[in-house]
């Protein structure tokens, strides 16, 4: 079965961090920086499960998801948020708005690899 | 008859009435005798309107004028006829206001005015002196009649010390019972029952010497129509002007004469005396005035010519050799003189007290008065001689030989001049002391200016030129002719003037002028008398009662709490329901109630009204007033500290609210600082754990990871520097290390540094060094921090094919600004306003690679030393200029 990732996020040095860390893993990992065209990058992907930062040029990751699950496409696509504001608001809001796993930066590369394995299941 | 014995007779007259006097004053003290108080008593003793004037005077002026002599009876009688509508309301506000004098009346009136009670009684003394002096004339002239009459009998006494005895006379008995005590309501029972005795006297000759004259001289009433008939009365024609002119001032006279105003309205002691008066007086005044035409008709026909019909009544009975009855004529005349001027120096001197002595006692002496009492009984006797003495005066004044109506006439011109002020007190609500004064006065000046002063004859006061020419030969001045009316009676000129002039006054002042608080509600009291006033009613209790108190109640305490209390009463009384006796504890406890809810003097007053019958007193509504007043002062309080609350709590908002935003703020400004370091974090820490791992990697790999770590760490300090600085420049902390240098050199170094920082940007950088030849006195390090920003960020942003930054310095007064211009397109205009603020970026942070708050740490810094730093619109490209004071003299420059 396919593994791919699909990486939303601006910073170029994270996107490339978690790109070595995931291909090196057996992942398929495309990328996308631009939050007012995320939608349509998932689309056009298909990823089997997104990476989705909160703070993006254009878009908040929020405004994302919430898109994403208005889509019967993409309603049950598991998204991990990845977000540098890790206060107890944020979480809330991203598990309002129907998130997968909410995961602070920074992060460790065992436990991104780990949640991203068990969100695609057995 | 010898005139000892006329001196014996007058004494043992006097005697007799000291002795009735005295009596009635002792039997008034113990409770009195019924008919002391009688109705009748009453109207006797208004019959002091009736002086000697009328007693001899009438027959003399019915010889000279005919009937006219009965119009000084039909204006009384008029008035008295018609009490209902204007005599009552006198003697009721009389007595509710507990009335004086005249003078107190519209002192009273007119807002407790001490000016014009003043007024009032100087009008009314120099009024009433010419008729002092006419009384005085008038038992001078019958005690000579005597003397001419029996030449041989004594000597012919001087007329001046008849006079003088006469006056000293008078004045000792109107000193002994008219200022015996200083009553409240200044009511003389003595007095009153002495001249009701004379008025008796007076009638009883006068009718006695007319039958006699009728029936023993002329021989019947037809002789007498005959005799009438034949003589020149019979044939002398109406004047129509004097006889309304005479009705009126007689009329109104009656209502403000001093000595009137005290028999009719201060010593009145029921209301109702008023309606038996009303059709007594004129009788009395009818029987008066009976025999007065045929005495005069048979007076002329019988007497010598020279003879004067003014003692017509004295010189009748003697020349038929009754001297028994010419003695009872006397008496009636003695009677009408003494009674007229006992009551009327005591109505003067209660007013001169009153109202001259007293205020100014008052206000000359500082401290509390310690015998009042004795202050104004001493004055009131003084004053009794004092008004005595100025009638003797003007009696020798004015020669003391002229007809006595004449002077009647005078004296009553004068004292109506107060009538306006009455009527229009009590009837009119709008009458004010402004108008008042104005017309009293000029009322009073016109009639002493066309009346009283000619009354001297010419020469005595006024210059005979003056009544010819006019004073300083105006014309149009004469006393007798005002404004060139000519041909009028001297006496209806001065009426119609000196009433227009006054009324006029008295309309047009209170008009223009605004009354006082406490005139008005003595102009209410006055006007609505009846509605204030429940006149005579007892101390009955009835459940009436109870139920009004009850109603009152419940409006001011509310419903249930007024039943409440009544039915608790009710109880305590041991009776069922709601409506208790009105005992005088539960008046008082209800006073108590109430009075918590609307002011003590209200409740005192409502009380008062509804219980007990009284009327409500100035003072009692003054009270109301001033704790109207007080609750009006409060609520303004009240409401002063309400907005003061709410602008409290507004500014309490407004603080919330500021520090609400100031913690969204702060929240946001720390959101945004934990992105920031965990940005980097977050690629170091992942390089670190790809590193660690270790296998699998190339060199090469391993060497650019490493880069990467590197550059976020530096990037990680440069953020943690920038806060600090930020932090440290925003809270003050910031130490300038200040000194003079050339801004060409800071320009330079700032270029520098951003060119050794960005190596090969390829930025083209255009200045005039010689424009930068500017001494600045500031901290360099922090100028050259803020201008390196400017140059860093136009390098980084620039976005033109060929990049190029313009540096323009420019010297304007004391201080220079610093233009930096790139050609790139700028920044969009929506953004201009923020980009000064922390964390602003406008585009990928990627390609910036900073943390956003260089400009707002460059605005810190140009704070700081006293500059600014702004946004240039409209220039093509980003521009931005610094504007810092140049810090040192335009010399040392």
């Amino acid at each position: 079965m396919g593994r791919h990732v699909l990486l939303i996020e601006d910073e170029p040095n994270i996107t490339e961090a978690m790109r070595f860390i995931l291909a090196r893993d057996g992942w398929t990992v495309s990328s996308h920086a631009d939050g007012a065209t995320a939608v349509n990058a998932v689309s056009r992907a298909k990823p089997d499960v997104v990476v989705l930062d909160v703070m993006l040029p254009g878009r908040s990751g929020y405004d994302i998801l919430r898109d994403l699950r208005a889509n019967p496409d993409t309603e049950a696509l598991p998204v991990m948020m990845l977000t540098a504001r890790g206060q107890v608001r944020d979480r809330e809001r991203a598990e309002s708005f129907g998130v997968s796993h909410f995961m602070t930066k920074p992060f460790s590369n065992r436990e991104v690899l780990d949640t991203l394995n068990s969100l695609l299941g057995p | 008859m010898s005139f000892d014995l006329l001196v014996s007779v007058s004494l043992v007259y006097v005697g007799l009435l000291f002795v009735i006097a005295y009596w009635a004053e002792r039997r008034a003290l113990k409770g009195g005798v019924r008919w002391l108080r009688s109705p009748l008593v009453y109207t006797l003793s208004l019959s002091i309107y009736c002086t000697a004037w009328t007693f001899y005077g009438a027959v003399g002026y019915a010889s000279r004028s005919g009937l006219e002599f009965l119009t000084i009876y039909i204006g009384p009688t008029l008035v008295l006829i018609g009490w209902w509508w204007c005599l009552r309301k006198l003697v009721r506000i009389g007595r509710s206001q507990r009335i004086t004098s005249i003078a107190d009346l519209i002192s009273s009136r007119y807002g407790k005015s001490a000016l014009l009670g003043g007024m009032v009684t100087v009008i009314a003394v120099v009024g009433t002196t010419p008729y002092l002096a006419l009384q005085l004339q008038s038992v001078t002239l019958s005690f000579g009649v005597f003397a001419e009459g029996t030449p041989g009998s004594f000597p012919v006494p001087d007329q001046r010390a008849t006079a003088v005895w006469v006056a000293v006379g008078m004045a000792v008995f109107a000193i002994l019972f008219g200022t015996r005590n200083v009553d409240a309501n200044e009511r003389h029972h003595g007095v009153v029952t002495a001249i009701a005795l004379e008025a008796l006297v007076k009638l009883f000759a006068l009718l006695a010497v007319g039958i006699f004259i009728v029936w023993g001289v002329a021989g019947g009433i037809g002789a007498v129509a005959e005799r009438i008939n034949a003589s020149p009365l019979a044939t002398i024609p109406l004047d129509r002007s004097r006889w309304l002119a005479l009705i009126f001032v007689s009329g109104a006279a009656i209502l403000v004469l001093p000595r009137m105003f005290q028999v009719l309205v201060v010593e009145n002691e029921d209301e109702r005396h008023l309606a038996t008066a009303s059709w007594a007086f004129p009788l009395y005044l009818a029987a008066m005035s009976v025999f007065v035409i045929p005495i005069a008709a048979v007076g002329m026909s019988e007497l010598p010519s020279w003879a004067n019909p003014d003692l017509f009544v004295l010189t009748l009975p003697l020349a038929h050799g009754h001297d028994l009855l010419a003695l009872l004529a006397f008496l009636g005349g003695f009677s009408s003189a003494t009674s007229m001027v006992i009551v009327a120096a005591i109505a003067l001197a209660t007013m001169i007290s009153n109202h001259i002595v007293l205020p100014l006692w008052l206000s000359l002496r500082a401290e509390a008065p310690g015998n009042l009492r004795l202050v104004l009984l001493t004055s009131r006797r003084l004053s009794i001689a004092g008004v005595l003495a100025l009638g003797y005066v003007y009696y020798v004044w004015s020669g003391g030989g002229r007809e006595l109506a004449a002077i009647g006439f005078v004296s009553f011109t004068g004292v109506v001049q107060v009538m306006p002020a009455v009527v229009g007190g009590i009837f009119w609500r709008g009458a004010t002391r402004i108008g008042a004064a104005i017309g009293v006065s000029l009322g009073a000046l016109v009639w002493a200016y066309t009346l009283f002063l000619p009354s001297f004859g010419p020469d005595v006061i006024l210059p005979a030129r003056v009544f010819a020419e006019g004073p300083f030969g105006l014309g149009w001045l004469r006393p007798h002719a005002l404004f060139g009316i000519e041909g009028l009676d001297p006496v209806v000129h001065a009426v119609i003037w000196s009433m227009a002039v006054n009324c006029t006054g008295f309309l047009l002042g209170s008009i223009a002028s605004f009354p006082t608080p406490l005139e008005r509600l003595q102009g209410a009291q006055f006007v609505n008398v009846f509605d204030y006033s429940r006149g005579p009613r007892g101390w009955s209790q009835s459940k009436a009662e109870a139920e009004d108190l009850l109603i009152m109640a419940q409006r001011i305490l509310g419903p249930l709490e007024a039943q409440d209390l009544f039915a608790e009463e009710a109880r305590i009384q041991g009776k069922a329901g709601f409506l208790p006796d009105t005992t005088p504890d539960f008046l008082d406890r209800l006073e108590r109630e109430l009075a918590g809810s609307v002011g003590a003097a209200t409740a005192h007053a409502m009380i008062g009204q509804i219980a007990i019958g009284t009327t409500v007193s100035v003072e009692d509504l003054m009270a109301v007033a001033d704790e109207a007043a007080q609750i009006m002062e409060h609520s303004i309080q009240l409401q002063a500290k309400s907005e003061e609350l709410s602008r409290t709590a507004r500014q309490l908002r407004e603080a919330n609210q500021k520090l609400t935003e100031l913690s969204v703020q702060k929240d946001s400004f720390l959101g945004q600082i934990s992105h920031e370091l965990r940005t980097p974090m977050t690629s170091i820490r992942a390089f670190s754990e790809i590193l660690m791992d270790g296998a699998g990697m190339e060199a090469e790999e391993r060497q650019r990871f490493a880069t990467i770590i590197h550059d976020e760490a530096e990037r990680l300090t440069r953020l943690l520097d920038a806060l600090l600085d930020l932090s440290v420049l925003e809270h003050g902390q910031a130490s300038l290390n200040c000194d003079t240098v050339r801004l060409r050199d800071v320009i330079a170094r700032a270029l520098a540094a951003t060119g050794s920082v960005q190596p090969g940007a390829g930025m083209a950088i255009r200045r005039d060094t010689l424009d930068e030849d500017i001494l600045i006195h500031t901290d360099t390090d922090r100028l050259a921090q803020v201008f390196i920003n400017i140059i860093a960020n136009a390098r980084k942003y620039c976005d033109a094919a060929e990049p190029q930054l313009r540096i323009v310095a420019t010297r304007r007064g004391g201080s220079v600004a610093i233009d930096f211009i790139d050609n790139g397109s700028g920044i969009p205009v929506q953004s201009q306003s923020v980009i000064f603020e922390k964390f602003c970026r406008l585009s990928d942070q990627s390609a910036a690679g900073s943390a956003g708050l260089g400009l707002a740490i460059c605005r810190e810094i140009m704070q700081k030393l006293g500059g600014s730093i702004a946004y240039l619109p409209g220039q093509g490209g980003a521009a931005f200029r610094v504007t810092l004071p140049v810090g040192i003299s335009e010399r040392a420059a």
